[in-house]
Parts: structure tokens; C-alpha cells; sequence
């Protein structure tokens, strides 16, 4: 009565991940954001591998069952969302579209990571982030931590306006 | 308490070993999220808030490799909440009360700190779930130390009280810093297997960064030789654990079968 899983191409499958948003950023899809990883597709089922943002992120739920919905939704029985933590998801899997997209969305998108192995001695320093309203290099760190885990809070001295960054991790 | 003969596999002791590390981070979590709408200003009620979410993401993510690695299909919830405070092998530290936002700084910075260096040893980890799932909370753990930082020296090298309950805040938790680095069969057995980290290695950067940042903060570095107090890695806790537990086991105990929707 199933329904062979290799009637099913990868590239659809990853078409209809695009379709998956998160919810706390509903601009973002999970395939941009870099949470869905790896698609396989053999006899039995289909795997999906994603790896958590942050720890703590409650969306990260959503997210997963959101997948879930969007594949039933589609028509396929035989399937696993899987949580993989052998890579350790980064901001730099975040296409640059999706940055751009962030910055649209009035959220300060995250720059490059760099390796920090002086992080002691960088314990104090804190990056330049600009505006993303107007540009603005005179913005002032608030808060390490914002409205959700991945943000911190901002404020510009140019336009008086508060913003959240992306945290770069 | 019978004295142990039987040796311990790998598997059990890697399931110990994972499950206290867990307990650490879900008992922290949990008097940090006690802040929540309490915190001093926004930014910290917001910042301790977050900080708690991540402990407690890091619980749940070591306590379903726990679960993993057991092998007996129980759920991660099952080990949260159908445990007593005997079976749980967190620290003293984690499980005293909040205190005063100085308290709560001072034990997020002690305890920030102990888990920068041991999640660096930990994120190369001979197991790629384990040591991936190190890495990531590394990421988090390098924010946690920074904003404690931050505040340590503020408070301590603030106003006359600010810099009195600061140095009241290290006074009181320092009995319990020695703690931070108990060894067992359980770390004996890991080490070997390239799964568990000597802490005694590290046991000096720890020092010298706690001692740095305080005399910066002008706080006066109580004695690192003093009694030190233990006994949570074998299940021997304060009274505060046992109310601790009562207040976050009780809903999921009346109503086993409850879930989320
Ligand atoms: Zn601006």
C-alpha cells in the first residue's frame, strides 16, 4: 500500500524544504538559514539531517515539525527528520541572499566569523555593526542577548533607532 | 551506600558522564530562568533568560545522547523527571539558590569559565556526536563568560555596595569552586577512551582567568586552598535541590501522560 520513497527526487524534496520558514524570522527558509543540511533518499525512507541553530532556540521545534507537516502535506509516508550535530552550524552557511534579506527585514545581518583562538584577550572587544536602516557606523552594542537567542540589541546614534543584530556564530 | 567492586563499562560511564554534565546545565538553567520577570533591568531579565534557554537547550540535547547511548529507549524527559535528588549528579554549585543578582553573577562567571575550558577539551571528543554537540555549546558558553565578565567587573568596581555583595557573592560560593574540579572511575575510564577531559590540566588557566578578571574588579580573591565541599557527583546535595526538583518535577508527575501542543 506505501508508496515507493524513490518516486520522489531529491530536488523536489529540497524545493518543498524551501517552503519551510522560521518562525521566529518568516523571511527566512529553512534551506537559506543552512538548518536542513542533507537530503537521502533510499528504499525505505527518506532522511532529512538538520542541525540545530542555537541550543536554547525554541523554534528549533517549530522547525522540525513544521518539516514534518510540509512532507505529509506533500504525500510522503516514509520519512525521518534527523538532528545531526557532527558539523556545528555556523552564520557563514547563511547564503548571501538570505543576509540580504535579514538586513530587508531591518535585522543587522551577520558579518564573516573569524576564528577566535585570543578570545580571552578579546573578551572586552566587540565588533562594528552598521545600521542596517541607514548605514551608520556609530551604533552601540546594548545587549548581548535580544528577543531571541540569535539576536543581540543595537542602537543607532545616527537615526536613533534601535536594531537587533544577527549574532555572527 | 554499598562500596562499588563491580568496574563500570564504558557505556555506563559514558552515560554518567553525559547525564552530569546534563544535570549541571538543566539545574543552572533552571535557578537562572527563576530571573525571569525579577531580573534588575530589561536587558539582564532578557540576557539571563537567554542565558537559561541555552543551558537548558544543552541539557536536552546531552541528556537525549544520554538516552541514546543507555540504549533502553527512555525518553530525555523520562530522566528529567522521574528522577530524585539522589540520582542527580550536578554540582553543589548550580543547585544553591539565586541569591542576589551579584550572587547569580558571580556563579554564572565561576562556572562560565570552568565550562570554557572544558568544552574546548570536550569539542575534540573522540564520538562526533558528542564532540560536534561540545563545539556548538561552546559557541554559547564563550557569551555566557563574556557577559558575566562584564558584570563582575562592573558591580565589583562599582559603588560601595555594588563591590560589597560582590565580594560577599565569592565569598559565599567559593567553598563549593573546588567541586568544579572532582575526578571519579567515571572520568578515569572516559579519559582513557578519549571521551572524557582531565580537568586537573586546565585547573591553572581557570585560576589565573578567575584571578585576573577579579582584581580587575578590585573583589579580593578568596583562598583557593580552603575546605572545599562535594559530594553532588555521587548524588549528596544541599536541601535545595529536593524544593528545586519538587517545583519542576510536580506538574509532569500529576500528569504523566501530559504532553505539549
Ligand atoms: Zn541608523
Amino acid at each position: 500500500m506505501s508508496t515507493t520513497t524513490t518516486t520522489y527526487s531529491k530536488k523536489e524534496i529540497w524545493r518543498w524544504l524551501q517552503e519551510v520558514t522560521d518562525p521566529e524570522i518568516p523571511v527566512l527558509n529553512v534551506v537559506e538559514m543552512g538548518i536542513a543540511r542533507d537530503v537521502t533518499i533510499d528504499e525505505e525512507k527518506i532522511i532529512i539531517k538538520i542541525t540545530p541553530t542555537y541550543s536554547g532556540c525554541p523554534a528549533m521545534s517549530a522547525i522540525e515539525k513544521e518539516i514534518k507537516v510540509k512532507l505529509a502535506e506533500k504525500g510522503v509516508e516514509n520519512f525521518e527528520v534527523k538532528k545531526d550535530f557532527s558539523e556545528t552550524w555556523t552564520t557563514d552557511w547563511m547564503t548571501e541572499e538570505a543576509k540580504a534579506k535579514l538586513k530587508d527585514y531591518g535585522i543587522a545581518p551577520p558579518g564573516k566569523t573569524t576564528a577566535d583562538d585570543d578570545f580571552l584577550k578579546s573578551l572586552k572587544s566587540t565588533k562594528v555593526i552598521p545600521c542596517p536602516y541607514c548605514e551608520s557606523l556609530d551604533t552601540e552594542l546594548q545587549s548581548e542577548f535580544g528577543s531571541t537567542a540569535c539576536k543581540a540589541q543595537y542602537y543607532c546614534h545616527d537615526c536613533d533607532e534601535p536594531f537587533e543584530h544577527f549574532k555572527c556564530i | 551506600m554499598s562500596t562499588k567492586t563491580k568496574t563500570l563499562t564504558k557505556q555506563e560511564a559514558f552515560f554518567e558522564y553525559l547525564v552530569r554534565l546534563a544535570d549541571d546545565r538543566l539545574i543552572l538553567g533552571h535557578r537562572l530562568s527563576e530571573w525571569c520577570g525579577h531580573g534588575p533591568i530589561l536587558e539582564e531579565d532578557i540576557a539571563l533568560a537567554n542565558v537559561a534557554l541555552d543551558n537548558i537547550g544543552h541539557a536536552a540535547s546531552l541528556y537525549e545522547y544520554a538516552a541514546e547511548v543507555e540504549g533502553e529507549d527512555r525518553h530525555r524527559d523520562d530522566i528529567v523527571y522521574f528522577r530524585n535528588d539522589p540520582e542527580y549528579k550536578n554540582l553543589k554549585m548550580v543547585e544553591l539558590p539565586k541569591g542576589d543578582f551579584g550572587f547569580t553573577i558571580a556563579r554564572q562567571f565561576l562556572f562560565s569559565a570552568f565550562s570554557f575550558f572544558l568544552y574546548q577539551g570536550l569539542a575534540k571528543a573522540d564520538d562526533e556526536q558528542f564532540s560536534g554537540m561540545a563545539e556548538k555549546h561552546l559557541k554559547e558558553i564563550k557569551y555566557h563568560l563574556r557577559h558575566s565578565r562584564e558584570w563582575v567587573l562592573r558591580l565589583g568596581d562599582g559603588t560601595d555596595e555594588s563591590h560589597q555583595r560582590m565580594q560577599d557573592a565569592f565569598d559565599g560560593i567559593w567553598t563549593f569552586t573546588g567541586e568544579l574540579f572532582y575526578m571519579d572511575e567515571v572520568d578515569e575510564l572516559l579519559i582513557d577512551e578519549g571521551l572524557g577531559i582531565d580537568t586537573s590540566v586546565f585547573r591553572e588557566d581557570w585560576k589565573n582567568l578567575v584571578t585576573d578578571v577579579l582584581e580587575e574588579a578590585t573583589v579580593t580573591v578568596p583562598d583557593f586552598d580552603q575546605y572545599m565541599a562535594e559530594g553532588g557527583r555521587k548524588g549528596l546535595h544541599t536541601e535545595h535541590l529536593g524544593h528545586l526538583l519538587a517545583e519542576m518535577q510536580h506538574l509532569r508527575r500529576s500528569y504523566p501522560d501530559a504532553v505539549w501542543e
